[in-house]
């Protein structure tokens, strides 16, 4: 309990991090210096100390989009083992629950787009909720394929009670479901392939065309949760590939907080090494996501390795 | 040993996978070659390797099937697709999500059909794997319209035939594969030739546009 909470303290600190850690990479591969570690720290404090501004066509949906979406991620990664320990507020199916908030923040991402009235904002909404029914999907399987390998419903047996030998026993499917977690990992948090978060043209956008009109504290939580949520998915990462019953509490903290990292390292790396797909292009990419947690799903449940 | 033969069937249904979904011919000649490579490699993986060294005819096997399904024919078909000129399979009849959709259907069929086909000795991945890759090959064939594309497809159909050969331990399997393996580069060769007089006579590689000629040989 008490580890988690260091653990829970530490993530919610570092989570803006990563996203520093992955400019640095980007920086690196083009030779660059780029921006500070913290600055998205920083860019948050500045934001908050400004005020927001909203138009007179949007309503109440408009400013509770941003604190809606903050608050449900936040209680979406209440529900994950942290530091490999076990959630105290954990319980038989909270992994649907987890999945729903994840699916609410973005609902009121949308809503909050939509209510704008922008057609910019509308356009990065429907290719948000386009892509977002395979990664969903993508994701369901693989908390299917957790659910079997650990028979259990709960997502601190489903992440930390599969035992030390499911790499010898199951070495396909792992690899298989890591390739296509990465994939969800990479829709959901709007990087490369999928969205380019660093674009100035509205028409490719996707994210950053939903919160064109968010300003001041607003733009701060959406910032915040983006970061919150590139932090749950490297922990689901880090936690599907590592065996976490050998490991003390404080080197639990170590790896799953340097996988976090390492996670935000790659993510910079393929950032750096390909470009955005088209938009036609990308439903592809999200279907091979899918079809390859489908075929770990089976292999798993042909080959064994199940408890 | 067993974690690493799992490895190599798995990775022939990710090929499976990649080959049903791309379009850009280069990528489908290179995954086709890695099929070969693999398959050339896992005789090797399944040899027994604390009773004895594996003989000459299994390491001459090996070599040649690397040799010629890895390195030969994606070199011969690489060529054709230069002198034909097609980069890409354009307008295939299933389209790439479909493609994708309908092999990984055809691969959980083939796990689960495979259940009841379990052989002692052998892993359970090898008849799924072996039937997904005749499966796709087929599929390439019938759903694509490039003549060299089909040509690829009956290479990766050809690979199957020659996975379920090698994970069943056959015997004399290396030497009934050799022989096929001529067969191929025969073919291969005839279908490269082929494929560069139809681009040179109607300036295209479209197969199913040769039903349209008529007895004068226009293209109506």
């Amino acid at each position: 309990m008490m580890y988690w909470l260091l653990n829970l303290v530490l993530a919610l600190l570092l989570a803006p991090v990563l996203f520093g850690v992955i400019n640095k990479v980007k920086a690196f591969f083009a030779g660059r210096k780029g921006p500070r570690l913290m600055q998205t720290w920083y860019d948050i404090f500045k934001l908050l100390r400004k005020g927001s501004v909203y138009s007179t066509s949007s309503t109440w949906i408009f400013k509770f989009a941003p604190v809606g979406t903050l608050a449900a991620l936040f209680i979406a990664m209440l529900f994950l083992p942290l530091g490999f320990c076990s959630s105290p507020l954990g319980f038989q199916g909270d992994a649907l629950l987890f999945l729903y908030m994840l699916g609410l923040g973005r609902i009121l991402t949308v809503l909050g787009a939509l209510d704008t009235a922008s057609s910019f904002e509308g356009m990065g909404a429907a290719r948000e909720l386009q892509f977002s029914v395979v990664s969903e999907g993508t994701m369901l399987l693989l908390l299917i394929f957790l659910a079997i390998q650990s028979s259990s419903c709960e997502l601190n047996t489903m992440l930390c009670g599969r035992g030390n030998s499911f790499w010898m026993s199951a070495a396909p499917s792992m690899l298989l479901s890591a390739v296509a977690l990465y994939v969800v990992l990479l829709t959901e948090c709007c990087r490369v392939p999928v969205d380019d978060p660093e674009t100035h043209l509205e028409l490719t956008m996707i994210h950053e065309a939903m919160i064109l009109d968010n300003s001041g504290p607003d733009l701060a939580f959406i910032h915040y949760g983006a970061g919150l949520k590139l932090w749950i998915f490297s922990a689901i990462l880090t936690a599907l590939v590592v065996p976490a019953d050998l490991l003390s509490p404080w080197s639990a903290l170590l790896v799953m907080t340097s996988g976090c990292f390492l996670t935000a390292v790659f993510v910079g790396i393929t950032e750096s090494m390909m470009a955005r797909y088209r938009f036609l292009k990308v439903p592809q990419m999200l279907m091979g996501g899918f079809c390859v947690e489908f075929a770990a799903l089976a292999l798993l449940l042909i080959s064994g390795g199940v408890k | 040993m067993n974690m690493a033969i799992d490895l190599v069937l798995t990775a022939f249904l990710g090929i499976c996978l990649m080959l049903s979904a791309s379009s850009r011919l280069v990528h489908c000649i290179r995954l086709v070659a890695l099929q070969g490579i693999l398959l050339g490699v896992l005789p090797l993986l399944m040899w027994n390797w604390s009773k004895a060294c594996p003989g000459a005819e299994i390491w001459g096997a090996a070599f040649v099937n690397i040799m010629v399904k890895g390195v030969l024919l994606p070199i011969l078909l690489i060529r054709a697709m230069r002198k034909a000129g097609v980069k890409r399979e354009l307008e295939p009849l299933a389209g790439y999500s479909w493609s994708l959709l309908i092999v990984s259907v055809a691969s959980a069929l083939a796990l689960w059909l495979s259940r009841s086909l379990t052989i002692p000795g052998v892993s359970v991945l090898a008849i799924p794997a072996a039937a997904v890759t005749v499966f796709t090959g087929l599929f390439i064939i019938v759903s694509r319209r490039k003549a060299i594309t089909q040509s690829l497809g009956f290479l990766a159909f050809e690979n199957g035939i020659a996975l379920f050969g090698a994970a069943m331990h056959l015997e004399y399997g290396f030497f009934v594969e050799l022989g096929i393996l001529l067969d191929v580069l025969v073919l291969v060769f005839v279908m490269g030739i082929a494929v560069f007089q139809i681009s040179r006579e109607f300036e295209h590689i479209d197969a199913d546009r040769l039903n349209l000629l008529t007895d004068t040989g226009e293209v109506k």
